[in-house]
């Protein structure tokens, strides 16, 4: 089953090469990691995508939890949360093809963020699951270039 | 607690784990390293004595129990006793304690005590369901948690009980008296077992033995029997050769009146062998028992079992340790014949300075029994 994991870690050299060593040293596998300080410039936050069985995901929290430099570990997963993920996408969009690229940028609410007389590219924001979806449409019309974040992850508040 | 932690690891389970444990028919406790780092061993005497249960352990928990003692099965795993194995195989209830499920010790995993429900102790979370899916964990200090365990098994459990599984000491007794730990006698070869056996008898069971890796290692947890914590000293899952030497220096540093000997092959005490320097200018009397067959025996044993016999870069041309001990100004002896090994070993723990003893054994003697890599623990090859 797919995790969503999120760390927090302090703020110092190495320490993503830490948790990354945990990974391909015990075989666990990596969806997709994104990192970046947070409010605090002595903490970095990382969310981390892996699939496995539970017994994998309880070895990889209990195995992060370990690490010196690892402050706090949740398993989003089975809590109520937001997830999103962003990619940058550069199609191709040749006459009668420009049209139809932006009717799908407007459909999935993209943003055109460059435009040459042959592309678009296009900053698509939402779950995996949609940019799947953008991606999977706009492939017949032939992309040239993708890159992705790999998703982010945010608890959400528990209402009264 | 962080939230989404899985609660399996959080909660100390002591009364399922009672409760199991009283109603095994064929419990077993494998018991390891952890058991001497928690200074463990007389609660897990005490645990086995009053509930009779047998106990094994790892190379690394080998003095944690009293190694002459009637529930006691040996080591487990690839090298263990063939009763040790069998009775894991068969068990009902597990009780692991301060032990890991390292590979040497399970064989095949999927295959691993299938019938047994697993309890494990152990400090380290991680440790709980790493290797082995655990069904009740316990998550603590060794010692601590087996003294409660004491506490609630003299509360609880009825006298009576403890005689419950008479059959399953019965059928232990069968296997060990069908296959028990032993080796061939009769061809009149000097016998490295035989000299492990012969430390064991002259020092009486007293002496602090370090290992190198390798089969002097096997040998050494096999034959000289460790009857109380810390007088054990391997270098375990680390595989390193070379420690055997170092370890005995230190500990006899730390334990100046103490016999302290090193096990050793003659591959691994080259590793190290310029430590002599070390012993003759500090004066330490440590004492190395080289077992040479000209090899690096336990590479050779698997190129001699699975691969035909065709050795490859496993014989090995070793100095003459004789001189070269005296070279160091420390003393050194020779045996090559089994008459021999009771003059040298005498001589050697009469003599107050650093002696390399080198005994020119049987160069094909393979540890035995063994595991198979990759199989399952009953299936042993026997002598």
């Amino acid at each position: 089953m797919r995790h969503v994991i999120s760390v927090s870690v302090d703020n110092e050299p190495g320490v993503l090469s830490r948790v990354t060593g945990l990974f391909s040293g015990r075989g666990f596998n990596i969806e997709s990691l994104c990192v970046a300080t947070t409010m605090d410039p002595d903490v970095s936050h990382i969310t981390l995508v892996s699939v496995g069985n539970e017994q994998i995901i309880e070895q990889i929290i209990k195995q992060l939890r370990k690490l010196i430099n690892v402050v706090k570990v949740v398993d989003l997963t089975p809590t109520d949360h937001v997830e999103r993920e962003m990619a940058l996408v550069k199609v191709k969009a040749e006459d009668r093809q420009r049209a139809e690229v932006l009717r799908i940028a407007d459909i999935f609410r993209c943003r055109v963020v460059d435009v040459s007389p042959n592309t678009y590219t296009l900053e698509v924001t939402g779950t995996t699951e949609k940019l799947n979806a953008v991606l999977g449409l706009l492939k017949s019309l032939g992309i040239q270039e993708v890159v992705r974040t790999g998703s982010l992850a945010i608890q959400r508040t528990k209402k009264e | 607690m962080n939230e989404g932690m899985p609660m399996t690891t959080a909660i100390w389970l002591f009364d399922p784990a009672a409760y199991r444990i009283l109603k095994a028919h064929r419990p077993v406790i494998y018991a390891g390293g952890g058991v001497i780092l928690s200074k463990a061993s007389e609660e897990l005497t005490k645990f086995a004595e009053s509930l009779q249960i047998p106990v094994t352990t790892t190379l690394m928990g080998l003095g944690g129990f009293p190694a002459p003692h009637k529930l006691w099965l040996g080591m487990l795993g690839m090298h263990g006793t063939y009763f040790a194995n069998m009775s894991v195989h068969h068990a009902d209830v597990l009780i692991a304690i301060g032990s890991r499920f390292d590979d040497r010790v399970t064989g095949k995993i999927e295959e691993f005590a299938p019938h047994a429900k697993i309890i494990h102790i152990d400090i380290d979370p991680t440790s709980i369901s790493k290797n082995v899916v655990v069904d009740i964990p316990i998550v603590g200090d060794c010692q601590d948690a087996l003294s409660q365990l004491n506490t609630l098994a003299a509360e609880v459990i009825p006298r009576e009980l403890a005689s419950a599984h008479q059959d399953w000491l019965e059928q232990i007794a069968q296997w060990k008296q069908d296959h028990p730990l032993t080796y061939d006698h009769t061809s009149g070869d000097l016998k490295p077992q035989f000299v492990v056996e012969k430390l064991y008898e002259l020092t009486k069971g007293n002496a602090i033995i370090s290992t190198e890796v390798g089969q002097n290692q096997m040998w050494a947890a096999q034959f000289y029997h460790i009857n109380r914590p810390n007088r054990w000293l391997s270098s375990g899952g680390l595989g390193c050769m070379g420690y055997g030497f170092p370890a005995a220096i230190g500990a006899q540093v730390a334990c100046p009146d103490e016999i302290v000997i090193d096990i050793a092959g003659d591959g691994s005490i080259q590793m190290n062998i310029q430590e002599l320097a070390t012993a003759v200018q500090y004066e330490l009397p440590v004492k190395v028992a080289i077992l040479n067959n000209g090899f690096l025996g336990m590479v050779r044993q698997w190129q001699q079992l699975f691969y035909d016999r065709r050795y490859s870069q496993t014989p090995m041309f070793s100095p003459d340790f004789v001189k070269l001990a005296e070279a160091y100004g420390a003393l050194g002896l020779r045996a090559e014949k089994p008459e021999e090994v009771e003059p040298v070993i005498r001589e050697a723990l009469n003599t107050r300075k650093p002696v390399l003893m080198d005994f020119r054994v049987a160069p094909e003697e393979c540890v035995m029994p063994m595991v198979p890599a990759g199989a399952p623990m009953h299936k042993m090859l026997l002598i």
